[in-house]
């Protein structure tokens, strides 16, 4: 029972609800490296996935490139990132994006190659430009997919954006890393809970996205 | 007019899909391309709206090449149907059909509006408007494929086995009802299937095809099954092309008889007097009840559980001379049972006298075909 101790230790103290160290605070700095990693990753991955699954050319090298970034390890590379240009968001935004776009990329990729080509051919057929081929009939039949790539990007980001306090800045992981130097064991728990908290979240709002914008054609209900 | 001049299709492997291929497809009719797979029959027909480029020959539409226009503009005035309809699932049923219209420009009342004029024609009830396609059936689907493809009521509509992945009887549905949307709006209509019956129904001119994108043979059905070009022909029409062809005969000249059709409260006086072995005993309405034999029937009174069933009868005029053969020949008395629109027996014909018809009605062909040649 000694968690769920610390837990509640760590959020009945009011003193952790207010001030530049306060909980709200933490918690928006760390939504905000969250989001802006997945825009970032986002405005990479998901353009070359739809490109290349609509035409249905690079999919090898794509599948290479993003295996090779997965291999990367995202401490490993925030401290090369730090190394080589000082302190600051963006060697913290390096290794996040790195991260998020091989799930953005590959996902999007298979999801608008698996559309089925009958509704493409027929839509080719009856004179539809290829780009509204492309966001007309191909992406709102991937678009279950496409979120499902994008939710395990915004997942991983949201538990990996905790680094970003090793570098001397916000976030949530401020807690767990200030806790385990103080070895202040609660906050350590708190910093944690709080950002499986933000990860839960973060899967309730992709599924509202998904309920609100794929059709019921699609989702079968 | 759609003029294909010696068209060739070769892929850049040296496969040659199509080969010098020459047609010319009449307005306001239905074209049918027909052949094994591999005989370049899609090929052809994806070559009109441009999905597929030719390397050699021409196209031409009401004289213009096909090249010289855009390739949307060509394709936004040409329906396209494919073999699963290939609907927008995330579409509904009416925003489906509306597709080319909004495409054009047209309001998304008036589009509706036209949707839902399109759902009537093609015989789709109206209460489908707002469902998806994932819960229409097969038939229901390509039906409504046929509806998108003729929403901005395009003249000319190409056909791509839109029947193929529908049962039997859907598919004589659909095949019943293009026919009559086809007489209704008179399209000019190039339709590929590897049925060959289908391409006997449905055809005006049937183009069959034959491996390497070939010509075997360009005729109407009735010419194509009297007269096959050559072998390959006459083996992918099939054993019973003689049969098949009387569906091109009326029935109408059929000399009937009502000798031996009796009305079930008949007087032993009436089935005396009558010659033939067999009666056909009717109700009081003049409704088919069945077969008696003669000898049964002397004896006075008729035992209407007794009978020998009627099997299925034919009407005059509105089947043809195959229906009338069939109907004998399943008849347990080889006799077919004529009856006007109503169910009510005009008459009985024996096989015998289908046969001079038949006899009387090949000779009479032969004499227009020459007609024709000379």
């Amino acid at each position: 029972m000694n968690v769920l101790n610390f837990v509640n230790a760590f959020f009945s103290d009011s003193a952790h609800w207010h001030g530049y160290d306060g909980i709200p605070q933490r918690f928006w700095e760390h939504l905000q490296y969250s989001l802006l990693a997945l825009a970032v990753a986002a405005a990479i991955g998901l353009p070359v996935g739809l490109l290349t699954g609509h035409t249905g050319r690079g999919g090898n090298a794509l599948a290479f490139v993003a295996n090779a970034a997965r291999a990367l390890p995202s401490f490993g590379l925030l401290v090369l990132a730090v190394l080589l240009i000082g302190f600051g968001l963006l060697p913290v935004m390096i290794p996040l994006v790195v991260l998020a776009v091989p799930p953005i990329l590959v996902t999007t990729y298979e999801a608008v190659r698996s559309v089925d080509p009958a509704p493409v051919d027929a839509a080719r057929g009856m004179g539809m430009h290829e780009s509204r081929i492309l966001f007309q009939v191909e992406v709102p039949v991937a678009l279950p997919l496409i979120l499902s790539g994008l939710r395990s990007a915004a997942i991983q980001i949201v538990s990996t954006a905790t680094i970003a306090a090793y570098v001397s800045l916000g976030g949530l992981g401020r807690y767990i890393i200030d806790g385990l130097y103080q070895r202040d064991y609660e906050k350590v728990v708190g910093g944690a809970t709080l950002v499986a908290v933000l990860a839960l979240l973060t899967l309730a709002v992709f599924w509202a996205a998904g309920r609100l914008a794929v059709s019921p054609g699609v989702r079968r209900r | 007019m759609i003029r294909i001049d010696s068209v060739t299709k070769r892929y850049p492997d040296g496969t040659v899909a199509v080969d010098r291929l020459s047609l010319e497809i009449p307005d306001r009719s239905i074209t049918v391309l027909v052949g094994p797979s591999g005989c370049g029959k899609t090929t052809t027909l994806r070559m009109i709206n441009r999905m597929v480029e030719p390397t050699g020959g021409t196209i031409l539409l009401d004289g213009e090449d096909i090249q010289r226009q855009p390739v949307t503009t060509l394709r936004r005035s040409m329906g396209y149907v494919i073999q699963n309809a290939g609907l927008f699932q995330h579409r509904t049923i009416v925003d489906n059909i509306a597709t080319v219209p909004r495409m054009l420009g047209w309001g998304k009342q008036r589009a509706r509006e036209r949707a839902a004029e399109l759902m009537e024609r093609v015989g789709l009830d109206p209460s489908l408007a707002k469902r998806y396609p994932y819960q229409l059936s097969g038939g229901q689907q390509q039906r409504v494929g046929v509806a998108r493809a003729l929403a901005a009521d395009p003249p000319v509509l190409l056909m791509d086995e839109p029947f193929s992945a529908v049962d039997p009887v859907v598919r004589k549905g659909l095949q019943d009802e293009l026919l009559r949307i086809q007489d209704e709006l008179g399209k000019t209509i190039v339709f590929v299937t590897h049925d060959i019956d289908e391409a006997i129904k449905l055809g005006t001119m049937v183009a069959v095809l034959r491996e390497g994108g070939r010509l075997a043979q360009y005729a109407p059905p009735a010419e194509l099954l009297s007269s096959p070009a050559d072998g390959f022909v006459e083996d992918f029409l099939g054993a019973d092309r003689g049969i098949r062809r009387l569906s091109f005969f009326p029935s109408a000249a059929l000399e009937l008889t009502t000798d031996a059709v009796v009305p079930a409260d008949a007087g032993a006086a009436l089935i005396t007097a009558t010659k033939a072995p067999h009666l056909l005993v009717t109700d009081p309405d003049g409704r088919p009840l069945g077969w008696a034999g003669r000898d049964e029937l002397t004896a006075g009174d008729i035992r209407t559980d007794r009978l020998l069933p009627y099997g299925r009868p034919f009407v005059p005029g509105a089947d043809s001379l195959r229906v009338a053969l069939d109907c004998a020949v399943l008849s347990p008395v080889g006799w077919a049972v004529a009856v006007d629109g109503g169910g009510r027996v005009t008459g009985v014909v024996s096989q015998q006298t289908i046969g001079e018809a038949i006899r009387a009605a090949h000779t009479a062909g032969r004499a227009d075909e020459e007609k024709v040649a000379g």
